[in-house]
């Protein structure tokens, strides 16, 4: 069959198939095909790929078989794409896909809470008995700032003087902006062979036992521990979270198994990424916490109760939440 | 279309064979032309930036609240929200670049989301210095995001219009030709009147032994040809 009776033949055919995914194009509601017409989709997707493949073969005019070529990359998708209600799939999320994805992943978890929670507490120690060991930590102006913010004598204890005058909803957006930034961002560096991920746990871990126990040693109890236990809870796991997918990268660069490389990141990093979204939430929580409860003026005991009533919250929601009678863990 | 191996290999083109048998093929964009599409849009941002930041800074701490939000989101969010709706920032979009899975399917949410957490790796240590050196070294220009994402940066391919070659006679090629050799008559009948008179009678030119003309005359002859091509005897 010379060229131009091809044409001449299947040009309906095209003509069907552009009309059809043109109307596929458009939102469920403003489409004017019928659902039979729809139906007919697939038979003329195969049929229209047989005419490209024909087409090439042959030797036809390359414009003919580049437009053939066109309509069938732009079918692939309307054919091939999965659709659904992502509100339910939110909030399935949620309510179980996250916790389920971490305590797959619980191995990780335990590795990043370590890298945090060693250096945290050896340096919580060292800055409670030595009152100069935080200089080593942070700058003089850092160190300053932090025992003006938390000094009993302040008014709104945790936000600094300047900062006072300000409304919690801005602090709301400052620690949006900050902590989810940072949890993003020790994920991220995981792909440095986990050594990223690492660093940033171990650092942080450094930094925050280190602020803790020198105010404490100063005496600054009833300001900070009750600023910073409420939404310590969602906040610090958050930040283990993602440094527990961020070690999901490295080790898949450090060991992929029997898979290549880029197959065993690939693979990680999907089975990670519900960890860093569902860590992105709990920070975005914890903003919230932080922002309207942690900065309020109620008495400590309170302070500590919802706190303890948080924690439990956290744990409770992490380690058993989706885990249904069908047997999943 | 015949193609050696030894085009192939030089070729930039990434192909994937879908489930009815045939190939698709996707031409992947390059370094330079996705900085182009990132520079655009980032004097988008940028003036998103600013507009949020003039309207919010009536409102005190509320509207510096709502601009911190909004920075983080335009910094994490930006590219995630126009890839899942249309596969393109506006700046992809004006380069003609669009974001797609490696089995040529549109970029999912979850795919969309990892490539764009990863940008912060790319960047490091400055520029995406270290997405330039993974894009040089990956066969289909990927980013760390696009490798661990499988997505791909292609060019948005519109049909180019068809341009039936001059309605001139028929005429049987005086040499039998190859099927090769019948291609390249047909592409040069279909661009030819895209090309400029002097390109198009050079090329032409080229042929002048078999047509025994030149000039004008030479290029009328090559339409003729690919006519008795496309129509066959009749």
């Amino acid at each position: 069959m010379k060229q131009q009776q091809f044409e001449a033949t299947y040009q309906s055919v095209w003509d069907e198939i552009t009309a059809l995914m043109d109307d596929l194009d458009r939102k469920p509601r403003q489409r004017s095909l019928s659902v039979e017409q729809h139906l007919r989709f697939p038979a003329l997707y195969r049929q229209l790929c047989s005419h490209y493949a024909l087409a090439r073969s042959r030797s036809f005019s390359p414009a003919r078989v580049e437009h053939l070529h066109a309509l069938v990359v732009r079918g692939h998708p309307l054919l091939y794409r999965v659709s659904g209600n992502w509100r339910w799939r939110v909030l399935q999320f949620v309510f179980g896909g996250f916790p389920r994805a971490l305590r797959r992943q619980a191995r990780y978890f335990w590795v990043a809470l370590g890298a945090f929670l060693l250096p945290a507490l050896s340096s919580g120690l060292a800055c409670y008995q030595s009152e100069d060991l935080i200089y080593s930590l942070m700058s003089r102006s850092m160190v300053a700032q932090m025992e003006e913010n938390y000094d009993p004598a302040n008014d709104r204890p945790g936000v600094s003087r300047e900062r006072a005058s300000d409304t919690d909803f801005m602090m709301f957006g400052y620690y949006i902006r900050n902590n989810i930034g940072i949890g993003f961002r020790t994920f991220a560096l995981g792909m440095l062979y986990a050594v990223g991920s690492l660093f940033l746990l171990f650092y942080n871990g450094l930094v925050i036992g280190g602020v803790a126990g020198h105010l404490s040693q100063l005496g600054y109890h009833d300001t900070f521990w009750p600023f910073v236990s409420g939404h310590g809870s969602f906040e610090l796991t958050a930040i283990v979270i993602c440094g527990a997918a961020g070690l999901m990268l490295g080790h898949a660069l450090i060991a992929p198994g029997q898979l290549t490389r880029v197959q065993a990141l690939r693979q990680r990093a999907f089975d990670a990424l519900p960890l860093v979204m569902g860590a992105a939430l709990m920070l975005l929580v914890a903003a919230f916490i932080e922002a309207f409860w942690s900065s309020s003026e109620f008495p400590p005991a309170t302070k500590y109760t919802v706190a303890g009533l948080l924690w439990t919250l956290v744990i409770v929601y992490l380690g058993f939440s989706g885990r249904g009678a069908d047997g999943t863990r | 279309m015949t193609e050696g191996s030894s085009v192939s290999s030089l070729d930039t083109r990434h192909r994937y064979e879908i489930p009815e048998g045939v190939l698709l093929q996707f031409r992947v964009a390059g370094p330079i032309v996705r900085a182009c599409a990132w520079a655009i849009d980032l004097a988008w941002r940028s003036l998103v930036y600013l507009l949020v930041a003039t309207l919010m800074i009536y409102l005190g701490g509320l509207g510096e609240g709502i601009i911190l939000i909004g920075v983080f989101l335009i910094e994490w969010f930006y590219p995630v929200v126009f890839e899942i709706r249309s596969g393109a920032t506006p700046g992809k979009r004006a380069m003609g670049l669009v974001v797609i899975q490696e089995q040529g399917l549109p970029v999912t949410p979850g795919a969309s989301m990892l490539r764009n957490l990863l940008r912060s790796v790319d960047f490091l240590p400055f520029l995406y210095a270290t997405g330039v050196v993974s894009m040089l070294c990956s066969r289909r220009f990927q980013r760390l995001g696009d490798l661990a994402a499988g997505t791909l940066v292609v060019y948005r391919d519109e049909p180019s219009a068809f341009n039936d070659p001059p309605p001139v006679q028929a005429l049987k090629p005086p040499v039998s030709l190859s099927e090769e050799e019948q291609w390249l008559l047909l592409a040069f009948a279909e661009r030819g009147e895209g090309l400029t008179r002097e390109r198009r009678e050079e090329l032409a030119g080229l042929v002048a032994p078999v047509t025994g003309r030149r000039g004008e005359a030479g290029v009328n002859a090559l339409y003729a040809y690919a006519h008795w091509i496309l129509k066959g005897r009749r």
